[in-house]
């Protein structure tokens, strides 16, 4: 069931209503700003009441975020908010669970738990904040730091090789994946919007700027000068093209692989891939692709949640036990009576 | 167990059944003496069948229970499995043990040593010979002691016949031939046949002890009615071993224990893992509940985990986790949501698991946490006993973090026991964590079945009201802050583990308020003590001799203690339930005595507890070996003890 479905006629509800009492405490300039505020404005929209939503995260500074909102919240321990979520969302399928994560919280000492919940499709809605560092421990490398990363921790540059949010993702057959952009208001209402609509778990990735350690390591991705050329924007049943003339697009090229190309001298728009969100291996290919970064939904597919399935088994249970009998429970098997 | 003595009573555990003494009457019937035979009156009997892990003793073991339970004997038992799943045929490593005390007394522990080994094969013999008692009987599988299987076992010679026993009686029977014999007819293949040889040495000690078989030919027909040549051949071998030792001239007599004198009531045989299950499904029924099980298997736990499984029309979820942490995680987070969450695990679980356990601890929500102890540290002995995680569990976590802990004594004690924590994580918002240990877990005795609708009330309140609504103002009473369950609208609140103002919930790190939200935590537990009912002595109230013990070695405490006192001893025994707080009384009670004794199968855990806590200076008996005390060392160390 889709959380949508579950939305009764709730009240006419404002972005205030999600906002809570508690001072905001994220670095000013913080990207994380920009995903509370995109969060809080599409909340209302959903058509749920309030009492509904809960936001369950780690730690990191990106964790603080449900403290921020005036919902239901819990600010669990290092990495594991998606296993207390499941929880969660496993006893209580009327609820929207949203998870909110880092890249070290979700991919590093979380690692574990994130590819689970993906794999057995908890309903849960997971926004994991990359901004490729350990904000709130003040700037070791992550998970997700590139390769050569120079940091505290690794002042000779890191050398271990960084996971792909979104390529892990799709390895364990998450239902829907997608990548916003904190800055990109646009888009990640857009992309909030899917995740609270699809029918069962939900991974986005979202680029994260921390001004403090890691400034700027998103900046060709937002760049205005740049972003043109170097995003790709993935929209179902349109084609690949990007680029500031739009003159540029993917191609499947005949060895099988994906290839940029400029549209023109031979290649037409009709050579270009079209996207289609159901197209599993497509999205792994894109997953990978570097340059242009895609952004938008990878990959949306539906499968059974894993509470549905639960709740559907006790139901059965139910149809053909009866609702359980403690005193009978008691007496199974052999038993004798003593006067 | 759980004879003549009720044990609630003797535990001072709240009563949950009215208990009326009276002279017991089993509905079931004598069998008749043998002709030609004599009959002997036995007291008690302790009996080990003894196979390798094919040989089906675990069922002999179970069936020969059944039937004693029915014939209205009080029984204990203890299987032993080996470490192996799968260990080569014949072999040391892949002997299987299941130990059996029935008794016309009242039963404590499945006995120390038995009067009767059964050994299908040369490993089984070599592995528990030892521990037969001198003069004891021996029946013995002719047909396995082979070249091979002798070869396999270490032995030179086959002690059958050259006489290395010492002083045992030995009966040799030529099971597997026997077996094959009646099944000829059958067209069943070798290897199928003779694995209903198990049966035969079933029939032969029913026989030998009067135990009527109409019960085990019932289960037969159960077990096997897919496949019908099974029911014939098993049924078959059953009544051959029984009539073979009615009519051969080896046994001159058999024996009769006579019923024991048993609380009235309706019974039933459960493994402490079994009650320990139903005793958390109770309380959450009690409480209206739905119960959440996150868990990772892990020896001695995981049956409880495939027991709560098979509850689902009870709105029981069990949730197979990734990994402990997540199985601790995804109960807590249920119980976030307003269900009970339980998270079951083993020594090296709970450890992954103590982080967010703390997280319990700052959130204060319900939540119980089962420790099935097992033999350790790191992986230790997985399928032995110890109780060895009491600092775990009482001083195990970062920083002050108080939690109630309780530790089930008996087998039918894990049903008390688990109620009893969901109900003090319910009515104190706590986690809570249970004790027990691999002895209990598969351990079993008779459980006298109480009725739910007896059972002790767990009152549930879930806060509606937003006029007035802090997430930490507590009750005065029991210190225990609202549940409140997400979708109830006009509470939204946010938890965590940062520490919170006092309150409102709000994070804060100011120095005054943490110090008062430990103190708060810490009352908070001492709270439950008001919970604990006046500790039971059994015997006198004062004396030369206190033994103190807890978890699974009340057995073996209560039997040693009552030997001594039989001989005159001024020994008392107490026997406690709540760790963590300490029962109130627990001060008063020690200093009535000159001398305390604290058995533990760990290196004096609960002593060093008891030393800094009421500056007693108790003495322990320690005992590391994945095996439970027998009674003899402790009423040894009782009387060296008084001895001076
Ligand atoms: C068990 C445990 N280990 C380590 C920490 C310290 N710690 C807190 S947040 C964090 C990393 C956070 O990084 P990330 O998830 O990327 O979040 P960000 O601050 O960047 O948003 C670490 C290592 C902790 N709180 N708990
Ligand atoms: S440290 Fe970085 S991630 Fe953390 S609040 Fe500051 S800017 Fe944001
Ligand atoms: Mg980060």
């Amino acid at each position: 069931m889709s959380d949508a479905a579950v939305a009764t006629a709730a009240p006419k509800l404002t972005r205030k209503d999600f906002v809570s009492d508690q001072d905001v405490r994220w670095c000013p300039g913080c990207g994380d700003y920009s995903i509370l505020a995109q969060v809080q404005k599409v909340m209302p929209e959903l058509g749920l009441s309030r009492e509904k939503f809960v936001f369950i995260s780690g730690i990191g500074c990106s964790s603080r975020f449900p403290y921020y909102m005036n919902t239901y919240g819990f600010h669990s321990i290092h990495g594991r908010a998606a296993a207390v979520a499941s929880g969660l969302k496993i006893s209580r399928p009327d609820l929207s669970v949203w998870v909110v994560t880092g890249d070290g919280d979700g991919l590093s000492i979380g690692g574990n738990h994130l590819i689970h919940a993906l794999r057995r499709n908890v309903g849960l809605k997971i926004l994991l904040f990359n901004n490729r560092i350990y904000g709130l421990t003040k700037g070791q490398y992550s998970p997700t730091s590139e390769l050569g990363k120079v940091t505290k921790s690794t002042p000779a540059g890191s050398v271990d090789y960084p996971f792909n949010p979104i390529a892990v993702a799709m390895g364990v057959d998450a239902t829907f994946v997608a990548r916003g952009v904190d800055v990109e208001a646009k888009l990640l209402q857009d992309l909030l919007r899917r995740a609270y609509e699809h029918p069962g778990g939900t991974f986005i990735e979202i680029l994260q700027n921390c001004n403090i350690f890691n400034d700027g390591v998103w900046e060709t991705l937002t760049d205005k000068a740049t972003k043109a050329d170097t995003v790709l924007l993935l929209e179902h049943g349109k084609p690949l093209i990007f680029g500031k003339n739009r003159d540029k697009g993917i191609k499947l090229g005949s060895d099988s692989r994906l290839q940029v190309v400029t549209l023109g001298n031979g290649t037409q728009e009709g050579d270009i891939l079209v996207h289609d969100e159901t197209n599993r291996p497509l999205a792994y290919m894109l997953a990978h692709l570097e340059t242009p970064t895609p952004i938008g939904v990878f990959h949306a597919t539906i499968r059974p949640t894993y509470e549905e399935a639960m709740s559907k088994q006790l139901e059965a249970a139910r149809q053909k036990l009866g609702p359980g009998d403690v005193n009978a429970l008691f007496k199974r098997g052999e038993t004798w009576v003593v006067r | 167990m759980g004879g003549g003595v009720p044990r609630e009573k003797s535990l001072g555990q709240p009563r949950m059944e009215e208990e009326r003494k009276g002279a017991m009457r089993v509905e079931t019937q004598a069998v008749a003496a043998a002709p030609g035979k004599r009959r002997e009156q036995r007291d008690s009997v302790v009996i080990r069948f003894a196979g390798d892990s094919g040989d089906g003793m675990q069922l002999t073991g179970m069936q020969f229970t059944t039937e004693s339970a029915l014939a209205g004997n009080d029984i204990g038992t203890l299987p032993d499995f080996p470490a192996e799943i799968r260990a080569p045929a014949g072999t040391l490593a892949g002997v299987s043990g299941f130990q059996l005390n029935f008794s016309s007394l009242e039963v404590y522990t499945p006995g120390d040593s038995p009067d009767v080994l059964v050994a299908m094969n040369p490993a089984a013999l070599k592995v528990n010979i030892g521990d037969l008692k001198p003069g004891g009987i021996l029946l013995a599988d002719r047909d396995g002691f082979d070249a091979g299987n002798l070869k396999k076992a270490g032995y030179a010679g086959n002690p059958l016949e050259d006489g290395s026993l010492g002083q045992v009686q030995v009966f040799v029977v030529d099971m597997t031939g026997m077996t094959l014999k009646v099944l000829e007819d059958l067209k069943l293949s070798n290897k199928v046949a003779s694995r209903c040889k198990n049966f035969f040495a079933l029939g032969v000690c029913s026989w030998l002890y009067s135990r009527p078989i109409e019960t085990t030919l019932k289960w037969i027909q159960d077990k096997f009615k897919k496949t019908p040549e099974l029911v014939e051949a098993n049924a078959r071998v059953l009544k051959a071993g029984y009539h073979f030792g009615e009519t051969t001239e080896m046994f001159a007599v058999q024996y009769e224990v006579k019923p024991a004198r048993i609380s009235p009531g309706t019974y039933r045989n459960v493994t402490g893992n079994t009650a320990l299950s139903l005793g958390l499904l109770a309380a959450a029924n009690k409480a209206g509940l739905p119960l959440f099980l996150g868990s990772y298997p892990i020896t001695p736990a995981s049956d409880i985990l495939h027991e709560l499984a098979q509850y689902k029309n009870f709105g029981v979820y069990t949730f197979q986790a990734e990994d402990e942490i997540a199985g601790v995680c995804s109960a807590l987070g249920a119980s976030f949501g307003g269900v009970i969450g339980v998270t079951t695990s083993s020594g090296p679980g709970i450890a992954l698991k103590q982080e967010a356990i703390n997280l319990a601890v700052m959130v204060e929500l319900p939540l119980v946490i089962c420790n099935i102890q097992r033999g350790g540290p790191s992986t230790g002995l997985p399928t032995k006993t110890e109780q060895a995680d009491l600092y775990q569990a009482v001083f195990g976590r970062n920083s002050d973090s108080p939690l109630p802990v309780l530790a089930a004594a008996t087998p039918t004690d894990c049903f008390t026991t688990a109620y009893e924590a969901v109900r003090i994580a319910i009515k104190y918002m706590t986690p809570v964590i249970l004790l027990s240990d691999g002895y209990l877990a598969n351990g079993a005795e008779p459980w006298s079945i109480p009725r739910f609708e007896e059972l002790p009330a767990i009152p549930v309140h879930f806060r509606t009201e937003a006029e007035g609504f802090f997430p930490y103002l507590r009750d005065p009473e029991t210190l225990a802050r609202p549940w409140v369950k997400p979708g109830t609208p006009g509470l939204e609140h946010r938890i965590g583990g940062i520490e919170k103002e006092d309150v409102t919930g709000n994070i804060s790190y100011s120095p005054a308020n943490h110090e008062l939200m430990t103190h708060a935590r810490a009352q908070k537990l001492a709270a439950v003590a008001q919970d604990i009912p006046p500790t039971s002595i059994r015997g006198d109230h004062a004396g030369d001799l206190l033994v103190v013990g807890w978890g699974s070695t009340y057995g073996s405490i209560a039997a040693a203690v009552d030997e001594v006192r039989a001989r005159g001893k001024r020994v008392s025994q107490i026997h406690l339930r709540y760790l963590n707080p300490l029962p109130p009384d627990l001060g008063g009670i020690l200093r009535r005595f000159k001398t305390v004794l604290v058995p533990e199968m760990n290196m004096g855990q609960l002593l060093t507890i008891l030393r800094a806590m009421y500056l007693v200076d108790a003495v322990g008996l320690n005992k590391i070996q994945g095996q439970p005390f027998k009674i003899s060392e402790i009423a040894g160390r009782i009387l060296r003890l008084l001895e001076g």
